[in-house]
C-alpha cells in the first residue's frame, strides 16, 4: 500500500458514496431495489473482508454472524414487539457477543483448522435455529410484519418498506461501514493487522499482543456482518435459516475474492459483479450456475487478485 | 428395468427439454430478453403477463419442472379458449433457486422489471414466506401452489393467495378419521425436523384424539440426515401405525431401511405421497410399501372412475395412466401437487374476469374479487374435484384421496369430504389495508 | 428396544457411515496433504461417482451385480479423468495458490452440479445393490450389503496404505508432501505427482459413492454433506495422516450413531458437531498431526 495521499483515498470513497446517492434518482425501479439489497450484502462482504483480507483468517462460518444479526433484529420485532432502532441494536449486539465467544475459541487454531472450526460452529448455530423452531420459525422462517418496519422520530415516521427510504437506509449503513473500514485500515491498528497477516511470529516478537488484536478484528468483523443481517431483516422483512446455512458463509468469501481481498471497495464490486452476472445470465438460461462457475474460474485465472486487487497491482498503487 | 433412452442419449434430453420449453411459447421468449417489453399495458390487446416463480434449480427442481409443464398446459388451454377478458396470457419464468432470498428478488423483478400483472408460484414454503413481504410491498397479487399452512395462518399479507391446493393442516385433519378407523389406534409419527414436518407434528395428534386414537411417539429426523436406521429403535413396539412424511432425495433410503429393519412383520404404514413425488413407486427397495397407504392430492395413477375432466387434464399435461410423462415412463410426475397450478390459473382467470381486470392499476380490485370467491365446481377448470374458498384466509379446501399401493400402482380407496378438512379461521386478511 | 440391541444397531450404522466417510475423506486428505489444496469440489466428484454408477448400471442391465461391478471400475476412471483435466487446465495454472484454488474449485462445484442437473435431472434415482441379503438378528433385521460396504472400505483403505508405504509411487508422493521443493531437486516431476494425486483423490470419492449409492440414491445435490464431513475428518485426523483420517472417520461415524441414541436427533447433531469442534479448538493440530505444521 503506498502512502501517497490520504486525501485521494477519501475523495474516491466519498465519490463512490455520492455516485450511489445519485443512482437512487437515476436507476430504473428494478435496479434501484436490487442495488439496495446489494449494498446491504456488500456490508456483509466488508465485514468478512475485515478478517479475511486484513488479518488473513479464512472463516467458513460468517453466516452465523449474519444470522445472529438477522435473527437478533427479526426476533426482537416479531417476538418482543420492539421498535426498529432497538431491534437493530439487539442484532448488532448478538453478533458482537457471538463473535467474541467464537473468537476466544476459534483463535486457538490457525489456517485450515480455523476454517473448519468456524464452519462447525456455524453449523451448530444453523442447527440451533432449527432446534428452536418454536421461536425462530425453523427453516420456513418468519415474516417481519410490514407495519412494524417503521422508524419513528417524534411526529415524523419513515416507512422502511418504501423503496426510497429503504435505499437510503441501505446507503447510510453502507457508507458508514465503508468509512469505518477505510479509517481502520489506515490506522495504526490496521497496520498491525496486516503485519499479523504477513508474519504473525515477527509481529509477536515486536511486542504486539497478536491474540487480542485478532480477537478485536473478529468482533469488529462479526459486528459488521451482524449489522448487515439486522438491516436485511428490517429492510426486507424476512428471517429464515437459509441465511445461516453454509452457502451464506461461502458467498461473502466469493464476493471478497472477486472484488479483491484487502481492498476497501472490493467487497462492493464483488457483490455487484456476482449479482449482476446471476441476474443477467438467469434471464438467458436456467443453467446460469454453469456460467457463474466458468466466470469464477476465468476470473481467478486471469485476475487472481480480484478485480480491484488487479487494478491496484497494475495501475493504481494508491488504492486502499 | 433397462432404460436405453435414459442417460447416454443426450440428443434426446435436449430435444425433450426444448419441446417442453416450446410449450411455454412467448413466455420463454420474453424471459430471454428481460426489459424488452413489446406491448404497452394500456393496449387492451396486450397479453396478460403472469410472472412464474419456478424451482428450476436447488432442492425443489423436480417439482419445478412439472409445475412448469402443468402451467404451460393450462395457459395453452386458456389461450385456446380466448384467454382472459379476451386477452392472451403470457408466462414469464424466473428461477428462484428454491431459495427464499432469491425468491424475494424474483418477485421484485416481476413487479418492477417485467412488470407482470401477477406473480404465480411456487412450492417450497420457505420460498413462499421469504417472497411474501416483497409481494406485499410491491402490492402485486401473489398466487402460490405450496400446500403449506402459512397462507391460511394469516401471518403473510393480503396479497398472497392459495386458491388451487388444500393446505396441509386441512389435509392432515381429513386423514385422521380414516387412519383411526382403518389403520390403527396407536400411531408413531416420523417426520423431518423442519417446518413441513411441524405441521404434521402439531396437527395430527389433536385430530387423531378426536377420533379416539393417539400418537404414542414422534420422531423428528434432522434435515441433513441421509441414513435413518439408527432412529428406528425409537419406534415403540406397540405401534400399530407408522405415519411417515419424509421428503427430499433421501426418502428412498428411508423406506428401504425401514424395510430392512422390519422385514415382512411390520406395523401398518401411512404416508404422504410428498415423500415419493417424481419417484417411481416400483423402484428397487420400495417393494416394502406394498399394501401401505398414502395421501394423494390428485391421484398419480389413472383411476377407473376418473371424470372426463380428469382425463382431459391428464392428456393436456401429458401424463400417461401411470402418472409418468407420455413417451417416457421413467419420468414420473408430481401429480399429487401440480394440479394446483392448473386450478390456480383458472381461479386467476375467474377473478380477473369478475374484477374486469385491465392492468396493474386494477390489482386491488383483483384481490377483492379473489376474496369474494366462495366455491369452485368440479369440471375442466377444477379436475381434481370441487372446492370451497375462504376469502378471509385466502385458502381453498378440497377433497383428499387415500390410496393403497397394490400391484405396483396406487389405487384410491377413500375420498374425504370437504367438511372433514375445515377448521376455525385463525385471522382475517380482508381487514388489512390494500 | 432394549439398550444392548439398540447400541449394536447404532454401532453398525456408525461403522457404515465411518467406512464411506473414511474413503471419501482419504481422497480429500491426499489432495490436501500433498498439494495443500482445499478441494471444495470434492463432494461433486463424489456425486459424479454416484450419478455415473446409476448411468452405467442402467445402461448395462442384466443382473444387478454385473452393472454394479462395471460401475465400480468405470465410474472412478471417468471421474479420475475429469479431475485430471481440471487439474491440468485450472489448478496447475494457478500454481496451487491456496486462495485461488478455493475459488476455482467452487467454480468447478457449480459447473459439475449444473451439468448434472441439466443432463441427469433433479430426481433422486436408485441403484440396485449387487445382492439383497437381509441378516436377521433376534431383535431387528439388517442389510447384508451394508456390512459388505464396511469390508470393502477396509480392503481399499489397506490397499491405499500399502501403496503409500510400500511402493515407489507412495514414496514419491510422501516425499512431495514432505517437501515439494527438495523433491523437485531430486528429480521428481512434482507437477505430474500433483496431477496424479488430484485424480486419485477424486477416484477415491467416486469409489465411495459407488459403494454407497445402492443404500442411498444418486442425486445432483448429494455432494455437500460428504464434503463437510470429509473436511472435518481430515482436520480432526491431522493433515495428511492416513491413520488419523481413518481413526477420525470411525470416531465421527460412531459418535454420530451412538449420540443419536440418547438425544433427540437434531440435538444429537448439535452436540456431536460441538464436541468435534471443541476437540479441534483444544487440539488444533488434530489427533495425529504433528504440532508445528
Amino acid at each position: 500500500m503506498s502512502e501517497a495521499s490520504p486525501a485521494k483515498a477519501y475523495a474516491l470513497h466519498l465519490g463512490v458514496i455520492a455516485l450511489l446517492f445519485a443512482l437512487s434518482f437515476l436507476l430504473p425501479e428494478y435496479y434501484h431495489g436490487l442495488l439496495a439489497r446489494i449494498m446491504v450484502l456488500a456490508v456483509f462482504a466488508m465485514g468478512y473482508n475485515m478478517l479475511f483480507g486484513y488479518v488473513g483468517l479464512l472463516s467458513l462460518g460468517h453466516a452465523m454472524f449474519f444470522g445472529a444479526g438477522l435473527y437478533g433484529a427479526g426476533l426482537a420485532v416479531i417476538q418482543l414487539g420492539w421498535n426498529v432502532p432497538a431491534a437493530f441494536a439487539v442484532g448488532l449486539g448478538c453478533g458482537a457477543v457471538l463473535a467474541l465467544i467464537i473468537g476466544l475459541l476459534a483463535l486457538r487454531t490457525t489456517g485450515v483448522a480455523f476454517m473448519i472450526v468456524t464452519m462447525m460452529f456455524a453449523q451448530v448455530f444453523y442447527l440451533l435455529i432449527l432446534y428452536f423452531a418454536v421461536w425462530t420459525g425453523g427453516d420456513q422462517g418468519q415474516v417481519v410484519p410490514q407495519p412494524a418496519r417503521v422508524l419513528n422520530f417524534g411526529a415524523t415516521s419513515l416507512d422502511l418498506t418504501n423503496p426510497t427510504v429503504r435505499y437510503m437506509s441501505a446507503l447510510a449503513l453502507f457508507s458508514l461501514v465503508l468509512l469505518v473500514t477505510l479509517a481502520t485500515v489506515r490506522s495504526r491498528y490496521g497496520r498491525v493487522l496486516v503485519a499479523i497477516r504477513e508474519n504473525e511470529e515477527r509481529t509477536k516478537m515486536l511486542g504486539y499482543d497478536t491474540f487480542s488484536n485478532k480477537l478485536i478484528a473478529v468482533v469488529v468483523s462479526g459486528a459488521i456482518c451482524a449489522a448487515s443481517g439486522a438491516a436485511y431483516a428490517l429492510l426486507f422483512g424476512y428471517v429464515g435459516s437459509s441465511f445461516a446455512s453454509v452457502q451464506y458463509s461461502i458467498l461473502p468469501l466469493l464476493w471478497v475474492l472477486l472484488g479483491g481481498a484487502a481492498t476497501t471497495l472490493g467487497p462492493l464490486i464483488g457483490t455487484l459483479f456476482m449479482y449482476y452476472v446471476i441476474d443477467v445470465t438467469s434471464g438467458y438460461t436456467s443453467a446460469y450456475l454453469l456460467i457463474v462457475g466458468v466466470a469464477l474460474i476465468l476470473l481467478v485465472l486471469f485476475f487472481p487478485k480480484g478485480i480491484l486487487g488487479t487494478i491496484r497491482q497494475r495501475w493504481l498503487g494508491w488504492l486502499p | 428395468m433397462t432404460d436405453k433412452n435414459g442417460f447416454f442419449d443426450l440428443s434426446k434430453t435436449t430435444l425433450s427439454r426444448r419441446t417442453a420449453l416450446k410449450g411455454l411459447a412467448a413466455g420463454a421468449g420474453l424471459a430471454v430478453a428481460p426489459g424488452f417489453v413489446r406491448y404497452s399495458q394500456a393496449q387492451s390487446s396486450a397479453p396478460i403477463k403472469i410472472g412464474f416463480q419456478s424451482h428450476r434449480t436447488g432442492i425443489g427442481a423436480a417439482y419445478g419442472r412439472w409445475y412448469e409443464k402443468t402451467t404451460a398446459a393450462a395457459v395453452k388451454a386458456i389461450n385456446a379458449a380466448g384467454g382472459i377478458n379476451g386477452r392472451q396470457v403470457e408466462v414469464i419464468i424466473e428461477d428462484d433457486g428454491t431459495d427464499p432470498g432469491r425468491g424475494a428478488e424474483v418477485v421484485g423483478k416481476f413487479a418492477t422489471q417485467h412488470k407482470t400483472d401477477i406473480v404465480f408460484g411456487t412450492l417450497f414454503s420457505h420460498v413462499v414466506i421469504g417472497s411474501a413481504p416483497a409481494a406485499g410491498e410491491a402490492k402485486i397479487p401473489y398466487f402460490v401452489v405450496s400446500e403449506g399452512h402459512h397462507v391460511a395462518s394469516t401471518k403473510l399479507n393480503r396479497y398472497v393467495f392459495q386458491p388451487g391446493i388444500t393446505d396441509v393442516k386441512s389435509q392432515i385433519q381429513s386423514m385422521a378419521p380414516w387412519i383411526a378407523a382403518n389403520a390403527g389406534k396407536k400411531v408413531t409419527q416420523i417426520f423431518p425436523d423442519f417446518a413441513f414436518g411441524y405441521d404434521h407434528r402439531d396437527y395430527l395428534p389433536p385430530a387423531l384424539k378426536a377420533q379416539g386414537a393417539e400418537v404414542i411417539a414422534q420422531i423428528a429426523i434432522p434435515p441433513t440426515e441421509s441414513s435413518f436406521t439408527k432412529y428406528f429403535p425409537q419406534i415403540p413396539a406397540e405401534t400399530e401405525v407408522i405415519y411417515h412424511v419424509m421428503v427430499g432425495p433421501a426418502v428412498l433410503t428411508f423406506v428401504k431401511e425401514l424395510g430392512e429393519f422390519y422385514g415382512s412383520n411390520r406395523p401398518q404404514l401411512f404416508g404422504f405421497i410428498d415423500s415419493l413425488e417424481a419417484v417411481d413407486i416400483n423402484s428397487p427397495g420400495l417393494e416394502f410399501l406394498d399394501g401401505s397407504h398414502f395421501w394423494e392430492g390428485s391421484p398419480r395413477y389413472a383411476q377407473p372412475d376418473d371424470s372426463a375432466a380428469q382425463k382431459a387434464y391428464r392428456a393436456a399435461v401429458g401424463i400417461d395412466d401411470n402418472g409418468a410423462a407420455v413417451g417416457d415412463p421413467k419420468d414420473v410426475s408430481t401429480a399429487a401437487h401440480m394440479f394446483g397450478c392448473w386450478e390456480t390459473l383458472y381461479v386467476v382467470k375467474k377473478a380477473m374476469e369478475d374484477a374486469g381486470y385491465k392492468g396493474p392499476e386494477d390489482r386491488a380490485k383483483l384481490v377483492e374479487a379473489t376474496e369474494a370467491l366462495t366455491a369452485f365446481a368440479e369440471g375442466p377448470e377444477h379436475p381434481q374435484g370441487p372446492k370451497t374458498f375462504n376469502g378471509k384466509i385466502h385458502q381453498c379446501f378440497g377433497i383428499q384421496n387415500i390410496s393403497k399401493v397394490e400391484g405396483g400402482k396406487l389405487k384410491v380407496v377413500h375420498k374425504t369430504k370437504i367438511e372433514d378438512g375445515l377448521y376455525e379461521a385463525e385471522g382475517d386478511y380482508t381487514k388489512q389495508a390494500l | 428396544m432394549h439398550f444392548g440391541p439398540h447400541l449394536l444397531l447404532a454401532a453398525l450404522e456408525g461403522l457404515v457411515t465411518s467406512a464411506v466417510l473414511a474413503l471419501t475423506a482419504l481422497g480429500l486428505s491426499l489432495v490436501f496433504g500433498v498439494m495443500r489444496v482445499v478441494n471444495v469440489a470434492h463432494g461433486e466428484f463424489f456425486m459424479l461417482g454416484a450419478v455415473l454408477a446409476w448411468a452405467i448400471t442402467t445402461a448395462i442391465g442384466g443382473h444387478p451385480a454385473l452393472g454394479f461391478l462395471a460401475a465400480l471400475v468405470i465410474a472412478p476412471l471417468i471421474v479420475g479423468a475429469i479431475a485430471l483435466i481440471a487439474e491440468r487446465l485450472v489448478l496447475r495454472r494457478l500454481n496451487y495458490n491456496p486462495e485461488a484454488t478455493i475459488v476455482a474449485t467452487i467454480g468447478m462445484l457449480y459447473i459439475i452440479q449444473q451439468l448434472a442437473l441439466t443432463f441427469y435431472g433433479p430426481e433422486a434415482r436408485p441403484v440396485e445393490p449387487p445382492f439383497n441379503y437381509r441378516i436377521l438378528l433376534p431383535w431387528f433385521g439388517y442389510s447384508g450389503y451394508k456390512l459388505s460396504i464396511i469390508a470393502a472400505s477396509a480392503l481399499l483403505l489397506t490397499a491405499t496404505w500399502l501403496v503409500l508405504t510400500r511402493t515407489r509411487i507412495g514414496l514419491i508422493m510422501r516425499a512431495t508432501q514432505y517437501d515439494s521443493e527438495t523433491a523437485q531437486a531430486f528429480g521428481i516431476a512434482v507437477g505430474r505427482v500433483y496431477g496424479g494425486v488430484f485424480a486419485l483423490g477424486a477416484m477415491l470419492a467416486a469409489i465411495a459413492a459407488v459403494l454407497i449409492v445402492p443404500i442411498s440414491q444418486a442425486h445432483y445435490l448429494m455432494g455437500q454433506d460428504p464434503l463437510l464431513l470429509s473436511f472435518i475428518v481430515v482436520i480432526i485426523g491431522g493433515l495428511g495422516s492416513l491413520r488419523g483420517t481413518v481413526v477420525a472417520a470411525v470416531l465421527i461415524g460412531l459418535s454420530d450413531g451412538i449420540i443419536s441414541m440418547f438425544f433427540s436427533p437434531t440435538l444429537a447433531k448439535i452436540i456431536a458437531t460441538l464436541l468435534v469442534a471443541m476437540v479441534l479448538v483444544f487440539r488444533p493440530q488434530g489427533l495425529f498431526g504433528t504440532a508445528s505444521r
